[in-house]
């Protein structure tokens, strides 16, 4: 029976991180490499895997540690731990793709300071155990990672016509710079957002 | 002299921090609500901003280069800054109480500001000197406060106005947003020829 209950929960972890909070989307944390890096999808999905491989291990470390660390230093110790593993993120990338490492650029290093990753280390992971924590970086990594996708397809496809950098809407077809450009980012995660929050209403409305 | 007047120009409108470089998001939406907080996050990033750059330059220069240490530039600025900001809250609280209540809790979130760590590392990857450096922290601390106080004031409009239902809340003030990042383009004529 216990051992059920557990089942579900990690479901349960698994559709809050990804859809019913999701953190970009619903809890509206981590905007700033949401808006900078979603220029093409390739850096999308590249920050978004890289935020969920911090996500994971600082949650699982953290929540190992949760014991020993004082109740007033908490963050400071938690942001130490988080910058620990950016900064293995940052070398792994700058090694192996570093393509990556020059488009997504000064925003690698501000992982550190996104917000989702020092709100689920606060809310979760200094809360429960090991696994669970895990879990629950994974979830909300892979939420923010396909908000991200989600984002920069629509900018990459309306921007520049292409998705990684194919393109798919032909010669005639005259990109709508704006999207690319900083005010874009904006724009498009504004009426994301509406139309998360219209749907949102519809399903209530129907649930009622 | 000249030069560094570019460079804060360069900072405070061509490429303002929160509009362009989108640095500094996660406050500028979350507490531009009213003008009075908006001023008060503002001023505080400012004043950060200004001692994170000096701090951090300081230790890059004297410590990490020394060592070879560059490689733990992301750890030892976040403990710098996080240090800094608990220090400057507990001065604040001892010698002038009235702007530590006026700032309150937006003194602690500044740790998280991504503008001051990005401010930080963009010092040591332009490879500015350290009077650059402080400029350059000062104006782009100046540069959030400008990009945060016309937000504030236009979501004090937006509150009164009838909005689509869906629209309402988050999406209404990234759209205000675009439209201010839009204006902010226009600045990219002051270019000058350096």
């Amino acid at each position: 029976m216990a051992a059920k209950k557990k089942k579900v929960s990690y479901l349960n972890i698994l559709k809050e991180g990804i859809i019913t909070k999701n953190p970009t989307f619903i809890q509206l944390l981590g905007m700033c490499p949401t808006l900078a890096v979603t220029t093409t999808v390739a850096n999308g999905i590249g920050m978004g895997l890289s935020a969920t491989f911090v996500l994971i291990c600082s949650n699982f470390f953290i929540s190992v540690l949760r014991k020993f660390i004082p109740n007033k230093i908490r963050i400071a110790s938690y942001i130490v731990i988080i910058a620990g593993f950016v900064s293995a993120v940052e070398m792994i990338i700058k090694a192996w793709l570093p393509d990556l490492a020059n488009s997504l650029g000064l925003f690698i290093p501000l992982i550190v300071v996104n917000c989702i990753i020092l709100a689920r280390a606060e809310a979760f992971a200094s809360k429960n155990a090991p696994l669970p924590s895990a879990t629950d970086g994974f979830a909300c990594g892979l939420g923010f990672t396909i908000a991200l996708t989600i984002i920069s397809t629509v900018r990459e496809l309306i921007g520049s016509g292409s998705i990684f950098g194919v393109n798919i809407l032909g010669q005639n077809y005259s990109p709508a710079l704006i999207i690319i450009l900083p005010a874009g980012g904006f724009l498009v995660l504004g009426f994301l957002i509406a139309l998360v929050q219209y749907i949102m209403s519809k399903l209530e409305r129907r649930s009622e | 002299m000249l030069n560094l007047l570019v460079i804060s120009i360069n900072a405070i409108l061509i490429e303002n921090f929160v509009l362009v470089k989108f640095l500094g998001c996660c406050p500028f939406l979350g507490v531009s609500k009213k003008s009075e907080t908006a001023l008060g996050m503002g001023i505080a990033v400012v004043f950060t901003m200004t001692i994170a750059s000096a701090m951090t330059w300081l230790f890059n220069e004297f410590i990490l280069k020394p060592f070879d240490l560059e490689y733990l530039q992301t750890i030892a600025f976040i403990a710098i800054i996080a240090t800094l900001v608990q220090i400057i809250e507990m001065f604040l609280q001892k010698s002038i109480p009235s702007l530590y209540s006026a700032l309150g809790i937006y003194l602690p979130l500044i740790t998280t500001n991504c503008a001051v760590l990005g401010v930080a590392l963009l010092n040591i990857n332009n490879e500015y000197d350290f009077i650059t450096s402080v400029v350059y922290g000062f104006s782009a601390g100046v540069g959030f406060l400008v990009a945060i106080l016309l937000l504030s004031a236009i979501r004090e409009r937006i509150a009164y106005s009838d909005i689509p239902k869906p629209f309402r809340g988050f999406p209404i003030v990234l759209i205000a947003a675009a439209l201010l990042s839009i204006s902010f383009m226009g600045f990219q004529g002051l270019k000058l020829p350096f």
